[in-house]
This record gives C-alpha cells, sequence and structure tokens, in this order.
C-alpha cells in the first residue's frame, strides 16, 4: 500500500509536474545510496551529486528546449493557425523558424540559469565551472531545438506523430545518456542511443568541465561537432518543411 | 494590379484551380463567385502570396508572388475564411502584434488599433481575450487587422459570413470608402446581394475552372431572362408538372421545391401556365439576379 501511494506520487509528479523536478528528487536519492554503498568513492570518482549534476543541467536545458518548441510550432500550425497569420504579413517562413527558436532560446536561458543555481545551491556544481556549464547546457539546447521544430512541423491535424517521435526516439534517448550512471556500464547494444542523444554528448562535455572528468581533445571536439550537426541537421529539415507547410 | 494567366493549384492528383485568367486593375472592386469547393479560397491564397502556385503566370504589383512573397505581402491585407487570431493576445494586442510584423512603428500603431477599434466596433471590448469574442466579433477583429498597414489591395473570403445584418451593411459601407479611396478590393462571397452591390466585376467558378466573367447586369443580361416566374406545385408533383410546361418561357430549370420558368415577361407564363388547367401552390414574379446566373452557369444553387 504504501508501495503504491508512493509509485502515485511519481506517476502524478511526472505527469503534471515538471519531470526534471522528479529527475532531481530520485537522482539525490540515489545518490545517497549509492555514494553509502561504495564507501563515499561515488561514481566516476567524484561524489554522486557531482556525477550527476552536469547530467541534471544537460536535461533541464534539453527538456526545456523541448516544450519550448514543440507546443508552439503545434500551436502555429495546427491549433491557432497562428504560423499563416503571421505569415500573410512580410514575414517569411524562414523568420518564422527563427521566432520559434529565439523565443525557445529566451526561455531556456532563463529556466537553465534557475536551474543551474539550484545545483549550485545543492553542491552539485562549484561557482567557477557555472559559465562553461551553462554555455554547453544552451548550446546543447538550441541544437536540441532546431531538431525539435523541424520534427514538430511534420506533425498533423491527427497529431500521433510527435507522440510516436516522443516514445521511440526521445524517451530512449533520454534513458540511456547516461544520465545516472557511466554509459560504460550500460549493455553495449544500448549504449548507441547514448551516442546519437544530443544528452549524451552535453553530459558527457559537461562532466569534464565540472570535475575533471577525462576525455580524450578530440572527443571533446566531436562532442561540440555533433551538437552543432544537430542544428544544422535540424535547420535542414525545418526551413523547407515551414516554407511547404506555410504555401501549400 | 494583379494577372493571372493560366493559373493552376494543383494537390497532388487533384486540380483544385485549373488554368485561370483574369486580370484586376488598380481600384476596382472584383468579385469571385462558385460553389463549395470550386477553388476560390485557393485562388485568394495565391493572390495573397502564400500558396505557391502549381503552374501558369501570376503578377501581383508586378511581382511574382512565388519569389518576392514578402514584399508583395506588406502591401496586402488579408482577410482569410477562417479567423486565425491570436487567442491568448487581447483584441488590441491582436491588431498591435500583428501591425509589428509589418515592421510599423509602435507610435503609428498607438493610433492605428484605436481607428480599428472603432471601425470594428470593439472599442470596449479592447482588453478582452479574442477567444471569448463571439463569432460575429471574431470576424470583425479579423477584418480590422487585414486593415492595419494600409493595403492597397484588401482581399476578403467570404468576410460576412457570421455577421448580423447591421455589421454586414456597416461593412459594406467602409469597404465602399476604401474603395473611393482607391484601394483594389478582391472579395469571395457566396451572398448573391454582396456581390451585386460590391463588386464591378466578378468572374463565377466551378470546379477550377472560370465559367463567365463581367459587370453583375452583363452577366444577367448573357446568362439569364429579365424576368423570373416561380411556381410551387409540392415537391411530389414538381417533376411531373415541369413535362407538362416544358417550352413554356426561354428555359425552365426544375429544382427539388420550385420550377423556375425564364422569360422576358413573367406574369405571360404564368397566365399561360393556368390555361393549362395547372395551380401552383404559389406563384412569383422577379427580376433576374446573380443566383439565377450562377443555377444557369454551374446547375447548383448557392446556398446549400
Ligand atoms: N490543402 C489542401 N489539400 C488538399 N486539397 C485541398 C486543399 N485546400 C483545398 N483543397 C481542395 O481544393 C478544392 C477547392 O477548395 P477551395 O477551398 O479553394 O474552395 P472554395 O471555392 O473556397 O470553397 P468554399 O466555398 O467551400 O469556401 C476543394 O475540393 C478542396 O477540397
Ligand atoms: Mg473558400
Amino acid at each position: 500500500m504504501r508501495h503504491m501511494r508512493k509509485w502515485a506520487t511519481a506517476i502524478l509528479i511526472f505527469g503534471i509536474g515538471n519531470p526534471i523536478l522528479y529527475l532531481f528528487s530520485i537522482g539525490l536519492g540515489i545518490g545517497a545510496l549509492v555514494d553509502a554503498n561504495s564507501g563515499g568513492a561515488g561514481v566516476d570518482g567524484v561524489p554522486y551529486l557531482t556525477f550527476l549534476a552536469p547530467a541534471l543541467l544537460a536535461s533541464a536545458a534539453i527538456q526545456g528546449a523541448q516544450d519550448e518548441t514543440v507546443f508552439p510550432v503545434m500551436q502555429g500550425f495546427i491549433w491557432d493557425k497562428g504560423f499563416f497569420a503571421v505569415n500573410s504579413t512580410p514575414v517569411s517562413s524562414r523568420d518564422i523558424v527563427h521566432g520559434v527558436l529565439t523565443a525557445a532560446l529566451i526561455r531556456t536561458l532563463i529556466t537553465t540559469a534557475i536551474y543551474e543555481l539550484v545545483l549550485l545551491g545543492f553542491g552539485g556544481i562549484t561557482l567557477a565551472n557555472m559559465l562553461p556549464m551553462y554555455v554547453t547546457a544552451i548550446l546543447a539546447a538550441m541544437a536540441y531545438s532546431c531538431v525539435m521544430v523541424g520534427m514538430a512541423g511534420y506533425a498533423s491535424e491527427n497529431g500521433s506523430f510527435m507522440e510516436v517521435v516522443q516514445r521511440l526516439i526521445i524517451f530512449p534517448m533520454f534513458m540511456f545518456s547516461g544520465t545516472f550512471y557511466p554509459i560504460e556500464t550500460t549493455p553495449i547494444y544500448l549504449q548507441w542511443f547514448g551516442w546519437i542523444s544530443p544528452l549524451w554528448h552535453a553530459t558527457d562535455l559537461s562532466r569534464a568541465i565540472s570535475y575533471g572528468h577525462s576525455i580524450e581533445p578530440w572527443v571533446l571536439v566531436v562532442h561540440i561537432a555533433y551538437l552543432a550537426l544537430w542544428a544544422v541537421v535540424g535547420l535542414a529539415i525545418a526551413y523547407p518543411k515551414f516554407a511547404k507547410r506555410l504555401s501549400a | 494590379m494583379i494577372k493571372a494567366t493560366d493559373l493552376t493549384k494543383s494537390y497532388g492528383d487533384f486540380i483544385a484551380v485549373d488554368g485561370i485568367n483574369f486580370e484586376i486593375r488598380r481600384g476596382e472592386s472584383f468579385g469571385l463567385l462558385g460553389p463549395n469547393g470550386a477553388g476560390k479560397s485557393t485562388t485568394m491564397k495565391m493572390i495573397a502570396s502564400v500558396s505557391q502556385r502549381t503552374s501558369g503566370g501570376l503578377e501581383i504589383l508586378g511581382l511574382d508572388p512565388n519569389k518576392r512573397g514578402p514584399e508583395i505581402r506588406a502591401h496586402l491585407g488579408v482577410v482569410p475564411q477562417q479567423d486565425n487570431l491570436d487567442r491568448e493576445l487581447t483584441v488590441s494586442e491582436n491588431l498591435y502584434v500583428y501591425g509589428r510584423y509589418f515592421g510599423l512603428s509602435r507610435k503609428f500603431l498607438k493610433t492605428k488599433v484605436q481607428d480599428l477599434l472603432e471601425f470594428a466596433q470593439l472599442a470596449d471590448k479592447a482588453k478582452s481575450k479574442s477567444e471569448e469574442l463571439s463569432g460575429g466579433m471574431k470576424r470583425r477583429l479579423t477584418i480590422a487587422r487585414a486593415l492595419v498597414n494600409e493595403p492597397e489591395i484588401f482581399m476578403l473570403d467570404e468576410p460576412t459570413t457570421g455577421l448580423d445584418p447591421q455589421a454586414r451593411h456597416i461593412l459594406w459601407d467602409r469597404l465602399f470608402r476604401l474603395k473611393e479611396q482607391g484601394v483594389t478590393l478582391v472579395i469571395t462571397t457566396h451572398y448573391m446581394d454582396e456581390a451585386e452591390q460590391l463588386c464591378d466585376r466578378l468572374i463565377v467558378m466551378d470546379k477550377g475552372k472560370i465559367m463567365a466573367e463581367g459587370s453583375p447586369a452583363e452577366l444577367i443580361r448573357s446568362y439569364s431572362s429579365r424576368e423570373v416566374l416561380e411556381v410551387r406545385f409540392g415537391s411530389s408533383k414538381n417533376a411531373e408538372v415541369a413535362e407538362q410546361i416544358r417550352g413554356l418561357g426561354d428555359r425552365i430549370e426544375v429544382l427539388p421545391d420550385r420550377i423556375l420558368v425564364y422569360a422576358e415577361d413573367g406574369e405571360a407564363e404564368l397566365a399561360k401556365i393556368h390555361k393549362l388547367g395547372l395551380e401552383p401552390l404559389t406563384s412569383l414574379v422577379r427580376r433576374s439576379s446573380l443566383e439565377d446566373v450562377f443555377l444557369r452557369l454551374t446547375g447548383r444553387t448557392l446556398v446549400e
């Protein structure tokens, strides 16, 4: 009975509250256990919270980017048809893509900053690392935004498209991005989820900044290049799709 | 001002607009008439420089909308068939934000928004969310919004659908005044009285093609007789009676609920019907209207 209550609460939070809050709370919970069990050695040679914080920050930024792009795009094309109204002014389809991304960026800048302050408060990160970690998280969020804007452009009236994307792509990506434990400990056949996930790349990068998690210089370049690739691919999907849909 | 040559738009295999030709002159008031699915809105969207044509030519203000869309749109005012207001913004914010998309200054918009609120008779609703407006009020706001940039070409897709008679007449009056100021009007409508009142010239479309073109008076002259006699014999008997009176007038048209006899002199035809020993339940003689032109061209009544 007690068990069920616990699950119900978790589901409730997951459903209506911010999923990040949920991640955060179980992260801290598990963290306490991990630290206790490993005799204080933590994970990856640092306390669990230190290990977790960069991942949470990147998740928060990306999750925020998700909410701030998918919803406005669906609204603009389907629910309110606002994009069509805007497109009957001199504003072009590209301008609309940029507009959505800019709005998403502004909101993500704010929410990520708040989130980072919380992490700082809990001692998950240090003051000195705040800025580079912030930049990393925002870079990841923007790269991810570009792809989500493109994807959401394909969502149709009957609307199961985004649900499929969510279940088959986004969810596994988040699950296997090495958020709660090092990606190397995941079975190899699941690791590729992490490799394609911008979250893992951002997390790995952020960990390198935060506590000197060791990565080869070329991996660092790969991380940044991969995120940039997401942005480019995202725009390459979004531009023509928006143009096509608005000029049908 | 607007010139279409073999203008065509297809959606997949389906041809919504099928090689139409027309020209609209500056300061003219031009109408598009046609039954549901005729391709009116599709044509309007192409003129509005949002929808890309599949083939043929289209020139607006001397520019190609496929290439210079934003530039052309700066001079257009577009009222779509379906309102697409921002539901979360207030009435005046809707006007203001839309104006900002045209790059208009805050200062200009401050007074412009007030004017448009007056025009739409929504001054007392200025602070309401647009989703709280009634259907007719939303329509009025959408129309007012399209005037924010003081367009050279004002395009209205079924502007008065959903408006009460008073609001309709106010809009007509306003459109007349815009026309006097030299604004070019492009209008689609299902209301024949509206078309007769507002349009200098119009095209009748059906299944993506133009069936006829001309001023309302010209169209009536070429496609209908001077008068129309409408007789009803009850829905079960109309078809049967029609056989007996075939040959009367210039032409007869059998509708489910009545028979129309087209003739120079309606009363004379009614007398002939009486002579045949037939007694209609009701009879009415009226002048021909665009409605009759429409029926003749498309085989359909307008109001379905
Ligand atoms: N986006 C679209 N995709 C596919 N078919 C379309 C699309 N838009 C319009 N059509 C089709 O094109 C035809 C013409 O549509 P249009 O909206 O231009 O008609 P209309 O003359 O404005 O009719 P109404 O009086 O009902 O407004 C219709 O058969 C419609 O189904
Ligand atoms: Mg239409």
